[in-house]
């Protein structure tokens, strides 16, 4: 696979002399010149930033994202090489290098500042995804499922487009024939009268004199022919045989290892540090303290991790040792209270009047919802390696968000962004985390007071007490049903709010509803995790619609049918996951049925979960996913993520807790932050319903219904409503077991 | 100083022989291939072989292997160059997503299966729970283990023959 190497970036630059380089629509002339140096090798001709063609025919699309198990390089691949009828065979792939033309905020703004028109059916949706980009520090970002939505459907698709126009354009210069004529697939130009055929590398000097076109037509679906199929990724074989290089593995000549210890306690700071505790420790170079965290540089990491655990440190805790989780819970309670009492609660979403509306009520329900903090403990521990030389730092490392690295790294040892050199790796996992920098940052500033690279590797115990965690949120509801048990008034109040802003809001039709929300800050850092918000929303809004469906003693999934009756993508949706799952049918004796559904980043997934309980314990079986993502670009990855989502949200929802004790996290590795495991994992079927529209994403949706839709499981197999996640808190009986007894 | 047996290579490291295993193959002996993951043999992201029993290399002594056949991912395969079926399955099923706990996982279901090359759902469950997965491939893990399970019994049935 083609990682931007350092050679690449030198070897380039004297290469470009000699290469064509073809005009770029989006900001004409500047944006090409200034990328050209990084991406073009010898001979290679360069389309926009995006697509190189070699002489040998082979087709390149470089991709401004980071791989973490997503498949982003596949589906981008993709969308390119299907505009620009390439031979997929032949078409690969290149990370582009950390860039700030390569930013997604840069390519939204070039398409709107440039007047040039986006495809009609996206036009919509552009000031939100320009908003949701930049609002996410919105540089070259791979997080809120944006990749596909954003990278793929405006750059990758236009520029396939686009390149594909001027390729057809040269050959009929070349041939004196209409371009009308003329046919492209495979890679190859054909003209069917003469008989005429060549490669698109051919024509792709001349092609690279001609303007690109502002408004290329894009293919209607029908048309497509490698979106849709689910062709290998292009990440697989080096992941099965040892291979693929993730941050973790960087070896440079003369490296020494490091590891780190930070403040437990969040806001604390370096008291004191005996060096003379770690003297003579063999492979020991050097100790530092860096304020807030000591860090032991030795030879080789296990050195390094010795000499770290005997060294004396003393920290203070910043004033927040005594805080506790309860204390926080307590604390988001009061200022809900207080909030709610003093008329000072911030509006969230607000239509008609739901106090009024629940006054008039037949019956009122009212639940309260809790759910813990959560790490995101990804396989791979936070990790740099970071080598400070000539005027530069190079970083290897794997990031969600390589430019806004690059400029906090920096900051942090007095350097100018453009002199940071960020080599991107496969990332162990990311799901938020590593859009974090502070390991880079440690990493850089080690690396900075020495003459040899270093590699700074977490412990799993400092990953996951120094990581910025999934908040801890209170939710309260109230919810009115009318004398047939309809759903009239839904009143809802929780504490903190981040994103996505829609992440509370519901899909179902009451008319009257009130969603409010109180602030009340922690000292735990907070932290994007895998869908955000949505996260802990689901899981209260798709319980509570439960606990009123039970009210109203109506069947959960037809009580959401009614309320969704306005809305047919969603019910489309719902119900193929129950017709797919055989909602009629009821599970077997020592099994639950639950269903949940929720829309974020554009894709509505809907899931019908059976849980077995056994022991006590409830175990999901199976669960049946039905999604709407407008189209599934590669619908075998987009099943693969809606698997992943699931696990990690039923991980979560099982087990996940993270407690603070004395204000420091009081986890510390897998044993007691528990996964779910193979023993564990239900069988998961997913069904794909192609939309139309815009396009969502794939990697995060498939997290926020599964927590709801197991607790809805549960509760109907053993009538312990959950309301305080994870589910591994509580007892559980079945409700034939304590009927018999 | 130790001398190891990797991957049928004899390599003579200039390490404490206290060290932890995973440490001396990844910087001593430079596979880095198998991946560090909690350093408390409870995720098995670090799953290696020792006289082909999978073993959880991050709590196991460099000294404990001397003089036994350790394996790594990068020795899995008959030979540089082939895959091990377990290996052609995942690509085969497009197991991994990040890929980082999958030597782990590859070594574990290789072990398993040169033991009990028909598992069941259980015995798969028994094998592979030691080895998390934290974007959730379990599902495919099973049918990367069932798929290699079969065509290593269609290379045995042709071995001998029967095929």
């Amino acid at each position: 696979m083609g990682k931007w190497t350092r050679r690449a970036f030198i070897t380039s630059g004297v290469a470009a002399g000699g290469v064509v380089v073809f005009g770029v629509a989006i900001r004409r002339g500047d944006r090409s010149d200034k990328v050209r140096e990084l991406v073009a090798g010898e001979n290679d001709s360069l389309f926009d930033v995006w697509l190189k063609i070699a002489p040998d025919n082979t087709v390149t699309a470089i991709i401004p994202h980071a791989d973490m198990g997503q498949g982003v390089h596949t589906a981008l691949a993709m969308m390119l090489a299907d505009e620009l009828d390439a031979d997929w065979s032949r078409v690969r792939f290149e990370e582009a290098p950390a860039h700030k033309e390569f930013a997604n905020y840069a390519l939204a703004r070039g398409y709107s500042t440039a007047g040039m028109d986006f495809p009609a059916w996206l036009v919509d949706s552009v000031d939100g995804l320009f908003f949701r980009a930049t609002q996410m520090m919105g540089l070259q970002i791979t997080g809120g499922s944006l990749s596909v939505r954003t990278t793929g459907e405006v750059a990758m698709r236009v520029t396939g487009a686009a390149t594909r126009a001027v390729l057809l354009e040269a050959a009929a210069a070349e041939w004196q024939v209409p371009v009308a004529e003329l046919s492209a697939a495979g890679s190859m130009i054909r003209h069917e009268a003469s008989g005429r055929d060549a490669t698109f590398a051919h024509f792709a000097p001349a092609a690279a004199e001609l303007p690109m076109p502002d408004k290329p037509s894009l293919k209607t679906p029908d048309a497509f022919r490698i979106m849709g199929t689910s062709p290998p990724r292009f990440d697989v074989p080096p992941k099965v045989d040892g291979s693929a290089n993730f941050g973790i593995d960087a070896v440079l000549p003369g490296m020494k290892h490091a590891t780190v210890r930070a403040a437990p306690v969040f806001g604390g700071r370096v008291l004191s540090v005996d060096e003379s505790s770690v003297q003579g420790m063999p492979g020991v170079r050097k100790v530092v303290n860096m304020g807030d965290a000591v860090a032991v540089i030795a030879d080789g990491y296990w050195q390094a991790r010795k000499a770290l655990d005997k060294l004396a440190v003393e920290f203070s805790d910043g004033g927040n040792g005594a805080a506790t989780q309860d204390g926080i819970f307590e604390q988001f309670a009061a200022a809900m209270d207080r909030s709610a009492g003093e008329g000072r609660v911030q509006d969230d979403f607000v239509s008609g009047d739901a106090a009024t509306a629940l006054d008039a009520a037949a019956q009122v329900v009212e639940a309260e919802y809790r759910v813990p903090f959560l790490a995101h403990a990804t396989m791979e521990p936070m990790n740099c390696t970071a080598w400070v030389h000539d005027g530069r730092c190079e970083l290897w490392l794997g990031t969600q968000n390589p430019l806004g690295f690059a400029r906090q790294v920096a900051k942090a040892i007095d350097m100018e962004p453009s002199q940071v050199l960020l080599h991107n790796q496969y990332l162990g996992g990311g799901f938020g985390r590593r859009a974090f920098d502070d390991f880079a940052v440690q990493a850089a500033r080690l690396a900075a007071d020495v003459p040899y690279p270093v590699k700074l590797i977490w412990s799993r115990e400092e990953d996951m007490r120094h990581d910025h965690y999934r908040q801890a949120s209170i939710s309260r509801f109230r919810g009115g049903l009318d004398a047939s048990g309809k759903a009239v008034a839904w009143q809802n109040h929780y504490v903190n709010k981040h994103d996505p802003e829609e992440a509370p809001h519901i899909p179902y039709a009451i008319a009257d509803q009130s969603i409010v929300y109180s602030k009340s800050e922690t000292h735990v850092p907070w932290g994007f995790w895998r869908s955000v918000d949505h996260s802990l929303h689901a899981f209260f809004t798709e319980s509570f619609i439960d606990e009123l469906a039970v009210a109203a003693g109506r069947d959960p999934y037809e009580y959401r049918r009614e309320l969704l009756a306005g809305s047919p993508r969603f019910l489309a949706v719902l119900d193929l996951a129950a017709e797919k799952a055989g909602w009629s049918d009821r599970p077997a004796r020592n099994r639950g049925r639950g269903i949940a559904i929720h829309r974020s980043f554009g894709t509505i997934v809907a899931q019908v979960v059976d849980v077995e309980i056994a022991d006590g314990k409830p175990r999901a079986r199976r669960v049946v996913c039905a999604v709407d993502p407008g189209f599934a670009v590669h619908p075998d990855n987009l099943a693969a993520q809606l698997e992943s989502g699931i696990a990690y949200g039923l991980t979560a929802a099982l087990y996940g807790e993270i407690s603070i004790r004395d204000g420091a996290v009081a986890q510390s590795n897998f044993h007691d932050y528990r996964m779910l495991r193979m023993d564990e994992a239900p069988d998961v079927e997913t069904y794909i319903i192609n939309g139309g529209g815009l396009t969502g994403g794939a990697g995060e949706p498939g997290t926020p219904p599964i927590a709801p839709a197991f607790t809805n499981a549960i509760f109907d197999a053993t009538g312990i409503r959950i309301r305080e996640l994870p589910v591994s808190k509580h007892e559980l009986r079945l409700k034939d077991v304590e009927d018999v007894a | 100083m130790i001398t190891l047996s990797i991957n049928g290579q004899s390599r003579d490291l200039d390490v404490d022989p206290s060290t932890p295993l995973l440490w001396v193959i990844r910087d001593y002996a430079g596979l880095t291939g198998t991946k560090f993951g909690c350093g408390i043999a409870q995720c098995g992201t670090c799953t290696i072989h020792i006289d082909g029993r999978p073993v959880r290399s991050c709590v196991v002594p460099a000294s404990a292997a001397a003089g036994r056949q350790i394996t790594t991912i990068e020795g899995l395969g008959a030979s540089k160059d082939t895959l091990h079926p377990v290996q052609q399955a995942w690509i085969d099923e497009q197991v991994p997503q990040c890929g980082y706990c999958h030597s782990g996982q590859i070594m574990a279901a290789a072990a398993l299966l040169a033991d009990t090359p028909s598992p069941t759902d259980a015995d798969i469950d028994e094998a592979m729970s030691g080895v998390v997965c934290r974007c959730g491939t379990y599902p495919r893990i099973r049918k990367g283990i069932k798929r290699a399970a079969a065509a290593m019994a269609g290379a045995r049935a042709t071995e001998t023959g029967d095929g």
